[in-house]
């Protein structure tokens, strides 16, 4: 593993009490592997990777948990002089890791001179070599961001994150405002860098669609939480924990012969507030007494096997039977209590 | 059934800024946002019309309103030219016609409560204030908020995104429309909450007999709102059919490249190479011909040549393309 994430807490300051954005996720990453952090927003996906770089909002803190990245744990002090050159980061969206008063060019040998000391000359070089490897015209080097596509501001982005040759790359929503086929030709061209250097990689977004076409493993989070994660193809085609399950059913699927996507009723929890027991709970359809009593998250595991935090995974093939149908979803359904 | 919506050669430009050689030479260059678009609407149907950013979809969506008018071309709304249309006749059509915001979070003040949110159509519209209240009670119960006084004093910040774009969708339809148009009316909210607005709106259209304009730019999620799609590419209607054929088998080429991109979310579902070449050209410099030919893997001299027009290739399926479809994918 090259990154190993164990009972990550985050915590925020607010007025109105401290949020627990991240409350105890565990995952993995293995070596040369792309893993998809996904769930909706506030769940806490983005909270876990600015954790792993170290670079939470001001009111936010690390409040438990360890993180190990090639075997060496990471605190503030450690992480700093690992930043671009071991683990990069491509913010949620382009415009916010790029300056509109430099070129983009300026911009990427400012990352090579300073941040990996080259000489002018070979960072220039490099510039060109990067703005290559992401498809991009190095004439184009010259160019304000404002000058580029959201396509094409994307791809800078990447290719400043890869600068220095890092071996985890931590992409936040890197195609999500982009349209489809731009979309698609980015995560081509994640896939082919990828593999060509040999990166470790997060995925951190909403879109299952996008997992399942790029990455290999996948870590589902609801309300700060891992609730399922193994390889792709097993977490998305039998589906073990009921989010993901419900998941699924309301995702657009332009293949599928479902006429109807089916809604999770309700809404996640305040993470403000002191919850016990699973907290996916209130909007389960196969929720049970005992559910709200225990705590059900997946903690303190660090491998890859499919793994649900769900109290009733013993009966997971009955229940994803059940959640096929939309009328197990109903406010009114009665199979909760069954 | 008749059309409730008409629009012939539509055609929309938009100027932009003008370099100095420009401005020395006396050039004004356009951005063609629109350009030639004809099709209808029939009364109570409802259409998707999908596209990415730059194809001129939120555009049509606005003359559709008459919100902007058109370059050139005409906009027929119950027989009405919306040219035409002022005074009484306008304010009537404002009525009629409603439109969805995008973005929930944006669409209602900050500072208004939930209720005048949603009572302030009914007062621009000179409704007597007396009705205001049954009014939009009955606005709520369509989209299933269920206790009105609830929100008497609440204000946007104090609900969810998924009872905020209800909130947006009960203000469209407090002055009882016919017409509604709806720009990506689910792209900010979370994919749980989305597919019970999705079923909502389907469950109000079928209620009141709307007709619908549904703007996306996501063919996968069209595919549960509209039997019927109009796929453009900067400025023209490339494509237009059952939204089923369109999926299944779509007969352009750039209709069939959006199909091939679209993500799915299945792991174990083969996906083909995207069948198109680079990207989308700058709207200020269009190429001759059909605007598609510079990325398709089909084009011949022709396409450079002539402007395929939209023609019908079986029924109700109209495809933009000299080649109209008779190749294989």
């Amino acid at each position: 593993m090259i990154l190993e994430v164990n009972d990550l807490q985050v915590h925020y300051r607010t007025k109105d009490g401290v949020a627990r954005v991240v409350d105890g996720a565990s995952f993995a990453v293995p070596e040369g592997r792309i893993v998809g952090l996904v769930g909706e927003s506030g769940c806490g996906k983005t909270t876990a990777v600015r954790a792993i770089m170290g670079v939470l909002a001001d009111n936010g803190a690390r409040a438990g948990g360890r993180i190990t990245f090639k075997g060496q744990a990471l605190d503030a002090a450690t992480t700093k002089p690992l930043l671009w050159r071991e683990i990069a980061y491509v913010p949620q969206s382009a415009m916010n890791s790029l300056d509109p008063v430099y070129t983009v060019g300026e911009q990427i040998v400012e990352v090579l001179t300073r941040r990996g000391s080259a000489p002018r000359a070979a960072a220039q070089a490099r510039a060109s070599e990067l703005f290559d490897m992401v498809g991009l015209h190095a004439r184009r080097l010259g160019d304000y961001p404002h000058q580029f596509s959201g396509g094409m501001r994307q791809r800078a982005a990447i290719a400043m994150a890869l600068a220095l040759e890092p071996s985890l790359l931590l992409a936040d929503e890197p195609v999500t405002a982009l349209d489809v086929i731009v979309q698609r030709q980015i995560l081509d061209m994640l896939r082919e860098l990828q593999q060509r250097l040999r990166l470790s990689m997060v995925l951190v977004t909403h879109d299952i669609s996008v997992v399942a076409y790029l990455c290999n493993e996948v870590v589902v989070m609801y309300a700060g939480q891992v609730v399922e994660s193994g390889p792709v193809r097993d977490v998305l085609a039998r589906p073990r924990h009921p989010y993901t399950m419900g998941l699924r059913n309301a995702f657009p699927d332009l293949m599928s012969d479902a006429l109807a996507l089916v809604p999770i009723e309700g809404s996640p929890p305040d993470p403000r507030e002191a919850l016990s027991g699973c907290r996916f709970a209130p909007r389960c359809p196969f929720a049970q007494a005992a559910c709200t009593a225990a705590p059900a998250q997946i903690s303190g595991i660090i491998d890859t096997h499919h793994r649900s935090a769900c109290r009733r995974d013993s009966e997971a093939d009955a229940l994803r039977q059940a959640a096929l149908d939309p009328s197990t979803w109903q406010r009114s359904s009665n199979f909760a209590m069954s | 059934m008749a059309a409730l919506v008409e629009l012939r050669d539509v055609v929309k430009h938009f100027p932009v800024t003008r370099s100095l050689g420009e401005i020395l030479s006396g050039a004004r260059p356009a951005v063609r946002a629109l350009d030639g678009v004809s099709f209808d609407i029939g009364a109570g149907d409802a259409i998707a019309i999908v596209g990415e950013s730059g194809c001129g979809k939120t555009t049509l969506g606005r003359l559709m309103l008459k919100l902007t008018e058109p370059t050139t071309g005409a906009i027929a709304f119950a027989g009405a030219a919306l040219a035409d249309l002022a005074g009484d006749r306008l304010r009537d059509f404002r009525r009629q016609a409603q439109l969805v915001f995008q973005n929930p979070f944006d669409a209602l003040n900050p500072r208004f409560t939930i209720y005048r949110a949603v009572a302030e159509p009914l007062l621009n519209a000179g409704i007597d204030k007396g009705e205001h209240a049954d009014r939009v009670a009955m606005a709520f119960r369509r989209v299933h908020l269920a206790d009105v006084d609830r929100y008497l004093d609440r204000y946007p910040h104090q609900l969810s995104g998924g009872q905020l774009q209800r909130v947006v969708l009960a203000r469209a339809l407090v002055l009882a429309p016919r017409f509604l148009v709806a720009d990506e009316p689910v792209s900010m909210l979370d994919v749980s909450v989305r597919a019970g607005i999705l079923a909502l709106m389907r469950e109000v259209r079928d209620a009141m007999g709307l007709t619908a304009v549904y703007i996306s730019h996501d063919l996968a999620l069209v595919r549960y709102l509209c039997e019927r799609t109009l796929v453009m590419y900067l400025g023209r209607i490339v494509e237009d059919g059952p939204t089923d054929a369109i999926v299944r088998r779509p007969r352009h080429p750039y209709t069939q490249a959006l199909v091939a991109a679209v993500p799915v979310p299945d792991a174990d579902q083969p996906r083909a190479p995207l069948p198109i070449k680079g990207n989308v050209p700058d709207a200020r410099e269009l190429p001759s011909g059909c605007h598609f030919r510079d990325r398709c893997p089909h084009a011949m001299a022709r396409c450079a040549q002539e402007t395929p027009p939209l023609r019908p290739i079986a029924d109700g399926h109209r495809v933009a393309c000299h080649l109209e479809g008779a190749f294989t994918p």
